[in-house]
């Protein structure tokens, strides 16, 4: 048997590879969650068997293998620095360079009958395929966008329908990817909250630290609650708010939710709070939903370029000013 | 539900004169935005275009042309402050 002499892969996954992706989803080791790139043979491989080829980021081949049960085939893994498909392929890691080397580095031509390597299609953007071919002799095959419709697609002699060929985001595909969006903005909430605890003392005077913390956690909603609207509701919620940009959609969101806010505490006679308040929040909001155009599956360069020539300098103006009337209402305190 | 983006932006582009209608582009295109009409390539949704450069990269004749690139405010950020191409970080 060719295949016992490279690693078998298991198609199930255990309690730490669950665990493992779990964690990565919220940026925990996310840059060394890789494995050993090579040929790797799942189930009982003969020379005639498919060759997939994957990237070596660790979430990736789970994803992968989990979807081969009771399938003979071989996964050449190339060296990817642990990025999955679509990312390495877009800075060429996933690319033709790496992949011509590491089929002659594992000998594939000598391993396998059959001259065609099945590619994720959304390693195309790294992959030239005529130059593989011209290279190593080897045709490459775009198998479908996610791995799970692999089987429906080898049993359909390697064809894919159109749905396995298109990009989806679905109401799944945007949640699974808010726990890094909100991750990213802890170090920043924490820094609003070490500034409001200073706020409190300039304006509390002499008052037991629990109370001080108290009234620091309750200037904090309004805060949370941008972010929330713009790290997590926007997300959930894009093709349902109006407009395109998602700086737009973001800040749109971060107004309702100060309006509620303003509303349930009944503050709309508090001018001072309330121009802070509309000057900061949605701003928040809608920085942190334009950070969001790098997790889309739809968003082009030219077009978030666009959106953040537009959005970047409002931004920062409202920002400012939002700021300068909080050191004034400071002063006025004092 | 199709998602769709800002409108007349991209920098796709497709020359009718290359093309040898081999269909490559059709397999990559992640937004199904070509389809083949008449032995040759055509555009079916050119705003549907993310930019991620696979038609080009795979296109024998290099027919097919755009800027690619990463559509992602952090990296663009990141470029920009370096003076660099939008770069993920690393």
């Amino acid at each position: 048997m060719a295949g016992l002499r490279f690693p078998q892969v298991s198609t199930r996954l255990n309690r730490t590879d669950i665990l493992g992706s779990f964690k990565a989803r919220w940026g925990a080791a996310r840059m060394s969650y890789s494995i050993a790139p090579g040929l790797y043979a799942v189930g009982r491989p003969a020379a005639a068997s498919p060759v997939l080829v994957s990237a070596n980021y660790k979430m990736s081949f789970d994803r992968l293998r989990k979807t081969l049960s009771g399938l003979d085939l071989w996964i050449l893994v190339i060296d990817t620095k642990g990025i999955n498909v679509w990312c390495a392929a877009g800075r060429g890691t996933f690319g033709t360079e790496e992949l011509v080397g590491r089929i002659a580095q594992v000998g594939l031509g000598d391993v396998v009958t059959g001259r065609t390597l099945i590619l994720p299609q959304l390693g195309a953007p790294g992959v030239a395929a005529h130059d593989v071919l011209r290279r190593s002799g080897f045709n490459v095959v775009y198998g479908p966008v996610r791995a799970v419709d692999i089987p429906e697609f080898l049993r359909a002699g390697q064809k894919a329908t159109p749905s396995m060929r298109a990009v989806r985001f679905n109401l799944w595909d945007r949640l699974i990817l808010t726990p890094m969006e909100l991750a990213g903005f802890l170090k920043p909430a924490l820094l609003i909250l070490g500034i409001l605890f200073v706020m409190t003392l300039i304006r509390g005077g002499p008052a037991p630290v629990w109370v001080l913390l108290g009234r620091t956690a309750a200037s904090f909603i309004p805060f949370l609650g941008a972010i929330l609207a713009g790290a997590f509701l926007t997300p959930v919620l894009l093709p349902f708010i109006p407009g395109r940009a998602l700086a737009w959609k973001g800040w749109l969101l971060g107004l309702a939710g100060t309006a509620l806010y303003l509303q349930l505490t009944a503050s709309w006679q508090e001018r001072k709070t309330v121009l802070l308040y509309l000057l900061l929040l949605p701003v928040i909001s809608s920085f942190l939903a334009m950070n969001f155009t790098g997790a889309t599956t739809f968003t082009s360069l030219s077009g978030v370029v666009k959106e953040m020539k537009i959005a970047l300098p409002l931004q920062i103006v409202s920002a400012g000013l939002g700021t300068l009337v909080l050191i004034l209402t400071l002063g006025a305190a004092l | 539900m199709r998602q769709s983006y800002l409108k007349n932006v991209v920098t796709l582009n497709l020359d009718s004169e290359k093309c040898i209608g081999c269909g490559r582009c059709l397999e990559v295109c992640p937004h199904n935005v070509f389809v083949l009409g008449s032995g040759k390539a055509e555009l079916r949704d050119r705003d549907a275009c993310m930019e991620c450069g696979a038609c080009a990269r795979n296109c024998p004749e290099e027919a097919v042309t755009v800027r690619a690139g990463v559509g992602c405010a952090y990296a663009i950020a990141i470029g920009l402050l370096r003076g660099t191409e939008p770069s993920c970080g690393e």
